[in-house]
């Protein structure tokens, strides 16, 4: 199990590495020059210009370059932003958690509509439900993300007017910054009237999260039936049967555990494809997220935030897919052996 | 009995139940709008259309800034009455001019408190040592806040007020003198306007001593019927009422600019009830609004020129009879009805109708494309000539599309063998190289700051004008100057008329810039806000604005 772990962990470092040289490199590839574009300091001072060649050691070779570039990223000192003039460690850390958050919860709405749909569709498999319910995660898995937002909004936004469009929350409640996440936040905060603070951030959350899940519902869909059909034709469900165990009893005791253990790895490698949904979505939603921070990044040439973003990103969809490929290995180790007799 | 199916029966019925359960708990939230009527009441949500770069109206012409600030923050001398457009009573109860029209004498107001905030506390009500320090931080260039920020002060030098004033004393603690140089009929026009605005000393000398005197501009105090709380670009700035407001006006308790850019997205905005007032709806929507019951539209001709101006340094736009070929070759009135879709008024001189001094007989150039070649050929300019054309990336009154004005105008040169290549860039860094000069012609306006018509022949042709970077066609001539100069010497109004009218004679010879449209100027809010009006004469104010009941 530990070479297991440890294999994870130094393909986890490589990767990083890369991302990490990548993202030094890109301060050379951007257009201007590149002290500028690590320090986000523009028309410098000459005191100032002097101090940061110190900083960022360009007097020296690239690797010593690198080597300081790396010092200040785990130090938390990324640079600043053209645009706003502000750390973008501080800017990142403000945008992410709201990415997080919508990631949290449309994955949360997936399982549980996807679960017990797929698990319908697969106990019903080959009846008209089945159809229904298949056809319906064929149609939902092709409709592009963005283009189902902007419908939901014509729909229940303008039309029916039942639901905000943009941002997290209505400015007027001023829920202060805690841990970026919003529902926590007003839970912690001690605003007046909480409950409403409440209400009106999952007003905001509603749409964007359906937004977002749909496509992890259709596929989780798929696979818990698929799951089912196979393990409820197994010999082991056959014989709790054949012992008088209830229907309630098989199906609980023996048929969930069974079918979403091969599904769990699977379903938990679509966070990715989640988060880079969630990016997209929240451009149409003006979700206060690390997506449209970056897409506006993009839009006025903030070539510090640009790197410094793509490098938060990455890395943290790097350490995200590997934790859950571990941890899958952990929990499930009949994986293992297979992986074993492969070798 | 075998098939494992079967087994299906109880547990569907429990998942149906949970089903349920979820739905009623979604539904229930869907219908949680009553909880939110209390604060929605007490704020004002205004959907904006940018960040604006400076928290200090002083430093900067857009109009975006000031309408984030001037209003809101801050009060100025004196002020206009937005129906009459008359110059009444601000910060000073009174004024009078001597004889000779040099010496302006204005009485303070007393008891007017400054804002009282987490950085700031003040001791004292406002006095004549704040007028003093507003007015020679711009005006002295060895004042010690006069540098700070970078500021250039752009309204006040490109009319070169500081050259014109003589002194600022202060007569007793609620009395101050400003002597000009020569008597100016602008002079009170000017500080009524939005960037004539009053700072705190007693802030500025605090700030000064901590060693942080930029936070003047980031962090402001004023007197104004709103505190600054908080602003975070492209997102949000968030406002409170200001308790103690000495006009004691009952305002909404919060105010919000939601930072919008996209027009159609504060329209959508506006018809869920996220914003309460937008900025700057487009001439495309002005229709869905106008049919809708619960939204206002409000119009009122606007103090505003969109024009098309050449960069007079550069060869061949150094010459007017290529600039006047290149006029000849556009039709004005297509133009007015595709970009403006009719709601503007065809430009002939710089001012508008709404001003006095608008000249009805002025003259104004004609299309004409294959004139418009021959005087190109004329003067060497062979076809082919390639030229660049810069659109402003964002929407103004004045032009709420300058990137289709722009494409017509390309098929317009076109036609007379130009080419032009259309050039835009984010706004911060568009009227950086705008300023450098490194364009060849573009597309850009000017909102008059006030209802004096010098506000539109001084900063956008006149030759101090081109440094602080409001004069686009980097024009400069000193007979033109003479003209605008001497218009302010008289304060009759028959004769400064025929002044500006000498003034459009010689533009319509030089043609540095080709004036194209004046737009009408559209508010739309929604209809349970009470006390939004339209002011003609600068930015927005929300002073007084609520939510009815």
């Amino acid at each position: 199990m530990i070479r297991y772990a440890l294999r994870y962990l130094n393909l986890m470092v490589l990767t990083l590495l890369v991302l990490s040289v990548v993202s030094f490199a890109l301060a050379y590839w951007f257009p201007g020059d590149p002290l500028t574009n690590l320090s986000g300091i523009q028309e410098a001072t000459p005191q100032t210009e002097r101090f940061l060649a110190e900083k960022y050691a360009t007097e020296h070779n690239l690797f010593v370059q690198y080597w300081h570039y790396m010092q200040l990223v785990f130090s938390g000192d990324w640079g600043v932003s053209f645009s706003s003039g502000l750390p973008l460690y501080d800017e990142i850390t403000l945008a992410l958690p709201a990415t997080l958050e919508l990631c949290a919860y449309a994955f949360l709405l997936s399982l549980i509509v996807g679960i017990p749909l797929g698990f319908i569709a697969g106990l019903k498999h080959y009846t008209g439900t089945d159809y229904t319910v298949l056809s319906l995660s064929v149609f939902s898995y092709s409709i592009p993300a963005f283009w189902l937002a902007l419908i939901l909004i014509l729909i229940f936004c303008l039309q029916l007017g039942w639901l905000p469009l943009s941002g997290r929350i209505n400015l007027l409640f001023d829920v202060p910054h805690q841990t970026g996440f919003i529902v926590i936040d007003i839970l912690l905060s001690d605003i007046q009237n909480k409950s409403a603070a409440l209400n009106d951030a999952f007003r905001h959350l509603v749409l964007p999260t359906i937004s977002i899940a749909l496509i992890n519902t259709a596929i989780t869909v798929r696979l818990a039936r698929r799951s089912i059909i196979d393990v409820m034709s197994k010999g082991y469900i056959i014989a709790a049967r054949s012992r008088g165990l209830t229907n309630n009893q098989i199906l609980w005791k023996h048929g969930v555990r069974n079918t979403l253990l091969p599904i769990l790895p699977l379903i938990a490698a679509q966070i990715t494809t989640l988060i880079t949904n969630a990016m997209v979505i929240e451009t149409i939603f003006s979700w206060p997220g690390i997506g449209n921070w970056l897409i506006q990044a993009i839009y006025q040439r903030d070539y510090p935030a640009i790197r410094a973003g793509m490098l938060a990103v990455s890395s943290f969809v790097v350490i995200l897919t590997v934790s859950i490929e571990l941890i899958t290995r952990l929990l499930d180790p009949t994986r293992d052996k297979n992986e074993r007799g492969t070798i | 009995m075998n098939n494992p199916f079967y087994l299906l029966n109880y547990p569907l019925e429990r998942l149906r139940q949970h089903a349920v359960i979820a739905g009623l708990a979604l539904f229930t939230l869907g219908c949680g709008n009553q909880h939110t009527t209390d604060i929605n009441q007490a704020g004002v949500i205004y959907c904006s259309e940018g960040s604006p770069l400076h928290f200090n109206p002083q430093l900067d012409t857009s109009g975006t800034t000031s309408d984030a600030t001037s209003h809101q923050i801050y009060d100025r001398l004196l002020d206009y009455d937005v129906e009459s457009g008359r110059i009444v009573p601000g910060l000073a109860s009174s004024w009078l001019i001597s004889e000779d029209g040099l010496t302006y004498t204005f009485q303070l107001r007393k008891q007017v408190s400054f804002h009282s905030t987490d950085y700031f506390s003040p001791s004292r009500y406002f006095n004549a040592d704040d007028v003093l320090f507003s007015i020679n931080r711009w005006r002295l260039e060895d004042h010690p806040y006069h540098q700070v920020s970078d500021a250039q002060y752009p309204y006040f030098m490109s009319l070169g007020l500081p050259e014109s004033i003589k002194s600022v004393e202060k007569i007793n603690g609620y009395r101050v003198e400003i002597t000009l140089y020569q008597p100016d009929s602008s002079f009170l026009a000017n500080l009524a306007t939005d960037f004539a605005v009053m700072l705190s000393e007693e802030y500025a000398n605090m700030l000064m001593q901590s060693g942080t005197p930029e936070l003047l501009d980031s962090q402001p105090i004023g007197t104004g019927p709103f505190v600054f709380q908080e602003f975070r670009k492209d997102r949000f700035i968030r406002y409170k009422r200001h308790g103690e407001y000495w006009k004691g006006i009952d305002s909404a308790e919060h105010l919000i600019f939601d930072i919008t850019p996209s027009s159609s997205l504060r329209l959508a905005k506006l018809m869920t009830g996220e914003c309460d007032a937008i900025a700057l709806p487009a001439q495309s929507e002005l229709e869905i609004i106008r049919q809708r019951p619960d939204m206002q539209l409000e119009e009122k001709p606007g103090l505003n020129i969109g024009f098309w101006a050449f960069n007079t340094l550069k060869p061949p736009f150094d010459n007017p009879a290529v600039r006047r070929a290149l006029a000849m070759a556009i039709d004005k009135n297509t133009l007015l009805e595709a970009v403006y879709f009719g709601s503007a008024s065809r430009a002939k001189t710089l001012v508008p109708a709404a001003s006095w001094a608008y000249q009805v007989d002025a003259q104004d150039t004609a299309y004409n494309p294959v004139l418009a070649r021959n005087l190109l050929d004329a003067h060497g300019v062979e076809p082919g000539f390639e030229m660049n054309l810069w659109a402003m990336p964002v929407e103004r009154a004045y032009n709420p599309n300058a990137t289709k004005m722009a494409e017509l105008i390309q098929q317009y040169l076109s036609e007379i063998d130009v080419q032009a290549n259309i050039v835009s860039y984010d706004w911060t860094s568009f009227r950086q190289r705008l300023a450098e000069g490194h364009h060849d012609s573009v597309l850009i306006g000017w909102s008059a700051d006030n209802g004096d018509p010098d506000n539109f022949y001084r900063p956008l042709l006149t030759c101090a004008a081109i440094e602080s970077g409001t004069n686009r066609a980097m024009w400069c001539s000193p007979e033109y100057d003479d003209i605008i100069n001497q218009a302010l010497k008289v304060t009759d109004i028959e004769t400064r008329k025929a002044i500006y009218a000498q003034a459009n004679q010689l533009l319509s010879e030089q043609l540095p810039l080709v004036p194209i449209a004046h737009a009408l100027r559209y508010q739309a809010h929604r209809s349970e806000l009470n006390g939004l009006v339209i002011n003609p004469f600068g930015a927005t104010r929300f002073a007084g604005v609520r939510k009815m009941q």
